[in-house]
């Protein structure tokens, strides 16, 4: 099952640091959203690897919009 | 013989070359540092500009400046245009959604009245100490009209007081911040609010008017213009509107309502001793407002499950949107993954709104 990670505030997608396959350990940076001119880092809430990246850079997302699957390492 | 007599050379005083100084410094601040260079910038070259001897410029009936300064401030067109401007900028959603921040914004309100007592203990009058309490809510246009109808001698140097600490925020909040919270206090991550529909939007700028007028009709400029222009945001069917009142007329309008806020400070109204006491209780009752909103936010959490995170309080004086964003750097602080800048923008947005109330119940009493 993968873990969805989302969005916890709207704003514009500033950078995106991870693509598919990448792996990722907990509280990695994944991407920045900006809002209110304001850079907000979103983290890997565990570890595992990247299946898929639903945003890009500039895109605008609402609130609990998902950003990226991470498939969690099995231990 | 007249021209070297007319030549501003011969005629500039020790207090002039001063005020250059000041005007000089915040033009430096803006451009170097940023500290709110749409404002600071041409209030620096407006202090600049008053100062330079022999010239028209702020002569009452013929110049240039003095017009703007008439019919924008002294006739009360700026500030209100300012506010069209802001309301078409703001979404009023984080406040709907947990419309009991409200409080947190009204709360931050303390520092503006303790400030006009303990300005009016002081020595000055209850117009000049309404004017000086009214820094404390961190809004620029609001401290700028109430000046211009209650103590227009004050108006250069509240506004500059205004804007300076608005630009500090980020200096004067955090130490404030961590005083008046613990370190668990600063990691509460707050629960969402429920979805706002587009008709609540809606519904809210055109209630918000009536109830908030009916209540305190000198408001009625600033907010009338404020919700006109969440009106046009939240229409979604004037675009145009919308967009020309936060961009294209909000620019034009700050341009002449720095020059002419700038020009009002010539070196014989500026070096006097209220100057240093303005500056001071200004700071004082920012500093209050900051620290009110973070104390009411902590009583808030004794009587609530859902706790608030009480460095959303400190936003509650307006500086929008600098103060949230100082507070969701402090929560960050204490947990990298603690997102509250859309909470602290309830706060914020509602200090504003108390702001604007403020300066409504002091015209209501002291005009």
């Amino acid at each position: 099952m993968s873990e969805k990670v989302l969005a916890p505030l709207a704003g514009n997608i500033w950078q995106v640091h991870v693509k598919a396959g990448d792996t990722v350990e907990e509280d990695d940076d994944l991407l920045i959203i900006e809002a209110l001119k304001m850079e907000n880092i979103i983290y890997a809430p565990c570890s595992g690897k990247v299946i898929e990246v639903k945003v890009q850079k500039g895109d605008q997302v609402d609130e609990d919009a998902v950003l990226v699957l991470i498939e969690p390492n099995e231990d | 013989m007249a021209f070297i007599q007319n030549m501003g050379l011969l005629s500039v005083t020790p207090g002039m070359l001063g005020m250059w100084l000041i005007g000089l410094t915040l033009i430096y601040l803006a451009i170097k540092k940023q500290y709110e260079p749409l404002l600071l910038l041409p209030i620096g070259f407006g202090i600049l500009l008053a100062n330079l001897p022999n010239t028209d410029l702020m002569t009452e009936g013929q110049g240039l400046i003095w017009r703007f300064y008439h019919y924008g401030i002294e006739w009360e067109i700026f500030p209100p245009l300012i506010f069209l401007g802001l309301g078409a900028l703001t979404d009023f959603g984080p406040l709907l959604s947990q419309p009991r921040l409200i409080f947190l914004g009204a709360g931050a309100q303390v520092g503006v009245y303790i400030t006009f007592f303990a300005a009016y203990a002081m020595g000055f009058t209850l117009q000049e100490a309404a004017t000086i309490g009214i820094i404390g809510g961190a809004d620029g246009p609001t401290t700028i009209y109430l000046a211009s109808k209650l103590a227009p001698q004050l108006l250069g140097v509240v506004a500059v007081a205004a804007y300076s600490y608005m630009a500090l925020v980020p200096i004067i909040q955090p130490p404030i911040m961590r005083l008046l919270t613990t370190e668990k206090e600063r990691k509460i991550r707050m629960h969402k609010g429920r979805k706002i529909t587009h008709k609540e939007k809606l519904f809210f700028p055109v209630v918000a008017t009536v109830v908030i007028i009916l209540l305190v009709p000198p408001s009625a400029p600033l907010m009338a213009m404020f919700m006109l222009g969440n009106l046009f945001r939240e229409s979604k069917v004037v675009e145009r509107l919308s967009d020309t009142a936060q961009n294209a007329l909000l620019n034009i309008v700050t341009i002449f309502l720095g020059v002419s806020v700038g020009a009002t400070m010539d070196a014989a109204t500026f070096f006097n001793r209220d100057v240093i006491f303005i500056f001071v209780l200004g700071l004082f009752a920012f500093m209050l407002s900051t620290a009110s909103g973070i104390l009411l936010a902590k009583l808030m959490n004794l009587f609530t499950s859902n706790k608030v995170n009480p460095l959303i309080g400190a936003a509650g004086v307006s500086a929008v949107p600098m103060a949230a964003r100082v507070a969701q750097k402090m929560a960050t602080a204490a947990d990298k993954k603690n997102y509250i800048i859309m909470f602290a923008m309830g706060p914020n947005i509602a200090g504003v709104i108390g702001t604007l109330i403020a300066a409504g119940v002091f015209l209501t009493m002291l005009k």
